[in-house]
């Protein structure tokens, strides 16, 4: 490729970023500093610092927060209502039905023997991605899970359960010895141990990287089917554009309930294999 | 070419981030908020809400199997009593078999008696007839002879003269004096 394309690709993309073309798009899924509720006002959020990093209260702190706060509450809320009687209404009745999905149709299956130590871990992870990919759906909202920071953390953390379940089971150098499939050639050994020890890091790691571009790939559309109107500069593309954002709207109500599925089955699935290491 | 790939791969993070940013800030947040509601949640809503569920599910078994004892005792108790019905319909049946034949045996043995009562009483009957019949008959000859003698006596008497008379009278006082 020649000096002159890429001088030309350059000034393409800085053409269109000085233009505002990208930039508002950008502003819209990236983290920041500030709350805004257009056209009401603007909140700034306070800058914290610890140990010399930057520990900023950002927009998706925020919102893992409202995420936090309200399963805190809902779900004490519906726990409260078995006190008065086994049988659910309402509220409880609703989380009943995903706290029995995620135990009977993840972890039950996938986990098996001993499943409940790690129901816990599980559910939380269910519900803590689903109320933050809802949060994002909203309006002046904005989705945490398509922070790649956020998901990495997430991912991270059930690399921790799978991997620290997995030892408690089998020992620490029980769980590495059967990391090694059985019939293996001993010449072959070698090289399986670090063909598993890379994919231990590479589950999480797509777990992070598919949370994070589903919940991102979504907006992103939507918004560029918006910006459709602005680029064009007509009126006509609006019931066009307004419809299509509409249909991957709803579309993602439904990708954001199946990416809190996926996530929490897929880190089910790594546990109940971290467990049980002889299948 | 090298130029090219850090072009593509540095221009993103030159404005205001990139999607691929990592902000330590929110790493630490999201750890922190992560445990914090897996340990309020775990304490406040999964043990609760997952105890009532097993509590109930135990209960809706426990339902189902009582219920399905109880099916079964009844089952249980439906075919004694039927088998009790079956053999007091044996037991009544065999008591009418018996009734009938002791009845049977006692009609015969009554015509039986009877017959031969009446048969006795008949031959009795028939022993008294003969009896009396030759009673009877002795009776009539000792009539018949007595007329025939009062008769001759009759004819005789007419026929005796005064002194023969006295004659035989006097041999009847003899002969009841005799008597």
């Amino acid at each position: 490729m020649n000096p002159e394309t890429i001088k030309a690709v350059s000034d393409t993309v800085t053409n269109a970023e000085s233009g505002g073309g990208a930039g508002w798009m950008m502003h819209h899924i990236l983290d920041g500093r500030t709350l805004e509720f257009e056209p009401f006002g603007v909140i700034h959020l306070p800058e914290l610092h610890l140990l010399g990093y930057d520990i900023s209260i950002t927009k998706h702190v925020i919102f893992i927060w409202l995420a936090a706060i309200i399963l805190i509450f809902t779900l004490s809320l519906a726990a409260k209502a078995y006190k008065k009687s086994l049988v659910p209404k309402g509220l409880t009745n609703f989380f009943e039905i995903l706290v029995v999905f995620v135990r009977d149709d993840i972890a039950k299956p996938t986990i098996g023997q001993g499943y409940e130590k790690f129901l816990p871990f599980l559910l939380t992870m269910f519900f803590f991605i689903l109320v933050s990919n809802f949060l994002g759906l909203l309006p002046y909202g904005s989705t945490a899970t398509s922070n790649i920071g956020v998901t990495s953390t997430l991912a991270v953390i059930s690399f921790l359960v799978i991997q620290g379940g997995g030892m408690i089971k089998n020992g620490f150098f029980g769980y590495f010895k059967g990391l090694i499939p059985h019939g293996v050639p001993i010449p072959l050994i070698p090289i399986m141990f670090v063909i598993e020890i890379l994919g231990l890091f590479t589950k999480p790691f797509a777990l992070a990287v598919r949370l994070f571009a589903n919940m991102t790939a979504g907006h992103v559309v939507i918004l560029s089917l918006i910006g459709l109107i602005f680029i064009l500069k007509t009126y006509f593309v609006a019931p066009v554009s307004v419809g299509f954002a509409l249909f991957i709207y709803l579309l993602e109500i439904l990708v954001a309930l199946i990416q809190a599925y996926i996530f929490t089955m897929l880190s089910s699935l790594f546990i109940g294999m971290a467990v049980h290491q002889d299948h | 070419m090298y130029n090219l790939m850090a072009f593509l791969v540095f221009s993103g993070g030159e404005g205001g981030g990139s999607l691929l940013d990592i902000n330590p800030g929110v790493i630490f947040w999201t750890t922190l908020t992560f445990l914090l509601l897996f340990f309020v949640l775990k304490k406040t809503a999964w043990k609760p809400i997952l105890e009532s569920l097993d509590a109930r599910e135990k209960s809706i078994a426990d339902a189902i199997s009582s219920a399905e004892k109880a099916k079964e005792d009844a089952e249980k108790l439906l075919a004694e009593n039927k088998a009790n019905l079956a053999k007091a319909e044996e037991e009544a049946q065999k008591i009418i078999q018996q009734g009938r034949e002791y009845s049977e045996k006692l009609k015969t043995q009554m015509l039986e008696e009877s017959k031969t009562e009446a048969k006795k009483l008949v031959d009795d009957a028939s022993a008294e007839i003969e009896r009396k019949n030759k009673e009877m008959f002795l009776q009539l000859k000792n009539e018949v002879a007595s007329i025939a003698v009062k008769a001759a006596e009759k004819l005789i008497m007419e026929n005796l003269d005064e002194e023969k008379q006295s004659k035989i009278v006097s041999k009847y006082i003899e002969d009841i004096s005799k008597n």
